[in-house]
């Protein structure tokens, strides 16, 4: 069974500072990390792979510096990783994205489970895996919290769902999104950082996919982001200290009168 | 053309409350641009009412794709579904709610449509010179909106994020046509196999309610949840918790609100020992009203808060409790 992991580098959200004056995210000394999400898609990954055997494959598009999103996953126990990377790419949004992995993918030599984290930490929309299995006419089974178990050709995923947990049996291959039930990553081992650090990461650029300039980065994206701008968080609200049974009294009135002001039904 | 469609979502062949978020949506685009307000409903046996909920709500064309395999979200056969109306009526938009089946079947279609899709918009607008579809939409983790639009694809797609607008009401005299079509054959076909469902029994759903209390680190072990839940149940709220209490396993995973957890919206947010980072806001930060209660004047929730109580929580909440179930909260 091969079973390919599709991660992403992200800037650390907590260390994401703004530039006040111009709104713009200052990315500058932003240490970058592995989508914090994408960890439970390697988790599964390796999961899976001692459980049943597997051929684990880490893939990632963006600049150089994410071969070390790339090492971390190896050292994590990944087998083999590649990357995808060329100036040609910069720019794309989610569907060419999804484009460009998807041939990827192929070049690769496919996969029989395709493994992705629910989201990245960064770009937030969710959309990438289950464009993936679309452009690669795949079955796709997202928010899957628990893969309990690949039998015959399929997979038996819960799926969480709005209102409970959905039991599903999807044909592999397949793409499979995983929420952060799944379980709880592990750390990267001593040994796996070695293996890592010597491992040759192989690198594919445009000229080695198959894909129609036209459709990728920028140029080739549908969507374009035209304005960006900081929106307002500060609601400057009435805040009460107590510090006495006094002063509780007086904070429990304002409470409810101020809920009343919003409009707020009590039971 | 300037159609506008919504996909309605259903649930046992009730339409979903979301779908009229949405037909709020529409009705906003449609005094923009003119176009005409569609709705296509999935399912399996939708009652002729159900489906009269949408027209009486301004949708001047239901279309109704039915077949008993289509009773719960498919990701194949429920694109296969979109797919026949983006080729029968070509519409110029179709925006869907960013739930489960939202987010799954919409970039699905999109990418086998060639065309773009923004996700979780809080925002949606159409530009005067160009009627194309202005989508706002907040990006990494709430720090920054984005506007984005896509020109020259067909048809311009968005999801949007649940409560971020108001349900449509019915709109008297309104009238539309209702389409039944049955669906059958390879349309139906799907990898996907639909075995078991183990409906979530604790509490509310935590997307939908109305009133939210969030528990955070502050309350600072699992022993002092019974506090909180009896606030939460006299002030008729559900339970949310902040990702360091359920890491600690106080809480499971259903009930993280934030970026990765739900993100949720509702009239009344509480947030009771909850420090409020970037991660968390921007799961909860579109809420319509905050209110803060934490012993540290330096969290951050206070600062989105519309309302703070600095005080120690243990002396607060009971209070607050108490003052709830005595009913002499009249105004």
């Amino acid at each position: 069974m091969r079973i390919i992991v599709c991660i992403k580098q992200v800037p650390e959200t907590k260390s994401v500072k703004m530039d006040e004056k111009t709104g713009t995210v200052i990315r500058k000394g932003v240490q970058a990390i592995i989508n914090p999400l994408d960890l439970y898609a390697i988790e599964s990954a390796l999961i899976l792979k001692e459980k049943y055997g597997a051929e684990t494959i880490a893939l990632s598009m963006g600049p150089p510096q994410a071969v070390e999103a790339l090492k971390e996953a190896m050292a994590m126990g990944i087998n083999q990783a590649v990357l995808v990377s060329d100036k040609a790419f910069a720019g794309s949004d989610t569907w060419a994205t999804a484009y460009i992995l998807a041939a990827a993918i192929r070049k690769s030599g496919g996969g029989d489970l395709i493994l992705c984290g629910e989201r990245a930490t960064d770009g937030d929309t969710g959309q990438v895996g289950p464009e993936l299995a679309a452009t690669l006419d795949l079955p796709v089974a997202t928010y899957v919290n628990a893969i309990e178990s690949i039998e015959s050709g399929h997979c038996r995923v819960r799926r969480l769902v709005e209102n409970g947990v959905e039991e599903l049996n999807v044909q592999l291959p397949g793409v499979i999104t995983v929420v952060k039930e799944v379980g709880e990553p592990r750390l990267p081992t001593l040994r796996g950082k070695l293996r890592a650090k010597a491992a040759e990461i192989k690198i594919l650029t445009l000229a080695e996919l198959d894909v129609d300039k036209k459709m990728i980065g920028l140029e080739g994206s549908p969507t374009r982001v035209v304005k960006i701008f900081r929106p307002q968080v500060t609601r400057n609200g009435k805040i009460v200290h107590v510090a006495d049974e006094k002063q509780l009294a007086a904070a429990t009135e304002e409470f409810f009168n101020f809920l009343h002001t919003r409009g707020v039904d009590l039971p | 053309m300037n159609d506008i469609w919504i996909l309605a979502e259903q649930c046992h062949g009730k339409v979903l409350p979301v779908s009229f978020e949405l037909l709020h949506r529409a009705r906003e685009l449609s005094a923009q641009n003119g176009g005409k307000i569609c709705a296509m409903i999935i399912g399996s046996d939708i009652a002729e009412a159900e489906l009269q909920s949408l027209t009486d709500c301004d949708a001047k064309l239901v279309v109704a794709l039915e077949a008993p395999e289509l009773e719960y979200f498919l990701p194949e056969p429920y694109s296969a579904c979109m797919l026949e109306i983006i080729r029968k009526y070509q519409p110029e938009i179709i925006i869907a709610s960013a739930t489960s089946t939202g987010k799954t079947l919409m970039p699905y279609v999109a990418m086998k449509s060639n065309t773009g899709l923004t996700a979780d918009c809080t925002r949606l607008d159409i530009e005067p010179a160009t009627g194309l579809l202005l989508q706002t939409r907040p990006a990494i983790g709430g720090n920054i909106m984005a506007t984005i639009k896509c020109a020259g694809f067909k048809p311009q797609m968005a999801t949007v994020r649940p409560k971020s607008s108001p349900r449509v009401v019915p709109v008297p005299g309104s009238t539309g046509e209702i389409v039944r079509m049955k669906i059958s054959g390879k349309m139906l076909f799907s990898r996907v196999v639909r075995c078991g469902f183990a409906p979530e029994t604790e509490d509310i759903n935590l997307q939908d309610a109305e009133k939210v209390v969030v528990i955070g680190r502050g309350i600072k072990k699992a022993e002092n949840l019974p506090l909180v839940r009896e606030f939460a149940a006299a002030l008729g709220a559900a339970i949310g918790a902040s990702r360091e209490v359920v890491d600690r396993g106080w809480l499971s995973y259903s009930h993280q609100v934030g970026l990765s957890g739900k993100t949720i919206s509702p009239k009344l947010y509480v947030g009771i020992g909850v420090s409020g980072s970037i991660q968390h806001l921007a799961g909860m930060q579109t809420a319509e009203t905050i209110v803060a209660i934490n012993n540290d004047p330096e969290a951050q929730l206070f600062k989105v808060a519309n309302f703070g109580i600095v005080g120690n929580l243990f002396d607060v909440l009971p209070q607050l409790t108490a003052r709830l179930k005595n009913g002499e909260l009249t105004w």
